[in-house]
């Protein structure tokens, strides 16, 4: 499993995780699965979740979702996954992110350490629910 | 017949369709009868105690089921549903 995402886009994350810092940020991922999956664009959220616990959750409502459909079916794509930033963690799966997540999605976690993006990585759950494996990024400057 | 609109991480358990033309008067109708066709999308879509998973929302065309009459929402042979799911993490 890989997914290629340009230098630039994987900038963005990390800058967007760094602005939502502490609390964390999320967005989706937009692009084509030719193979490999080939993420293309972005589109940033708000964290709907309430304030107080935005520190170490996040949630995208189904309306946000809907306009992310909307959104990759006007640029002939497809929603590939879902980044989101852990402040001051690992760029691990939490539990809670095992068993909120959606098999087939592409979940990029990047840490950010004292307001730093330190790094990305990507997972995909497994059919069976129970783990995540990861995804190798190949970033590409474009 | 209405259409159920796919999304792209249900496309596997939906014979790789991104929508379907199903018969039916209500949503509820409508997703039996997905079901029924592709008995794999079952458990991506209900728990085991029937109730859709709290993830899986539905519209029609851009309203929320929710504050229409949910699943008992009728349809006309021309409407679109979709599911989309909500997306949550920690």
């Amino acid at each position: 499993m890989k997914i290629h995402i340009p230098t630039h886009i994987l900038d963005q994350i990390k800058a967007h995780g760094e602005s939502a810092y502490p609390y964390e940020g999320a967005g989706l991922m937009l692009g084509k699965e030719e193979g490999n999956r080939i993420v293309s664009s972005l589109l940033f959220l708000e964290n709907a979740r309430d304030k107080a616990n935005q520190h170490n959750r996040y949630l995208i409502t189904a309306e946000d979702m809907l306009r992310g459909e909307q959104e990759a079916a006007r640029l002939n794509s497809s929603i590939l996954g879902i980044f989101h930033s852990h402040p001051d963690h690992p760029n691990l799966p939490s539990e809670y992110d095992r068993e909120f997540a959606i098999p087939w999605y592409s979940y990029l976690i990047t840490s950010v350490n004292n307001g730093k993006a330190a790094g990305s990585r990507c997972w995909r759950l497994e059919d069976n629910r129970e783990s995540f494996s990861e995804e190798t990024i190949l970033s590409t400057t474009e | 017949m209405p259409i159920l609109k796919i999304p792209t991480p249900l496309r596997p358990y939906a014979g790789g369709e991104s929508s379907l033309s199903l018969p039916g008067e209500i949503v509820e109708d409508v997703l039996d009868a997905a079901v029924q066709a592709h008995p794999m999308l079952k458990k991506h879509l209900f728990n085991d105690s029937g109730q859709l998973r709290p993830y899986v929302n539905l519209f029609l065309d851009e309203d929320n089921l929710n504050q229409l009459e949910g699943l008992k929402t009728p349809l006309s042979a021309s409407d679109t549903v979709l599911i989309i799911p909500s997306i949550a993490g920690g």
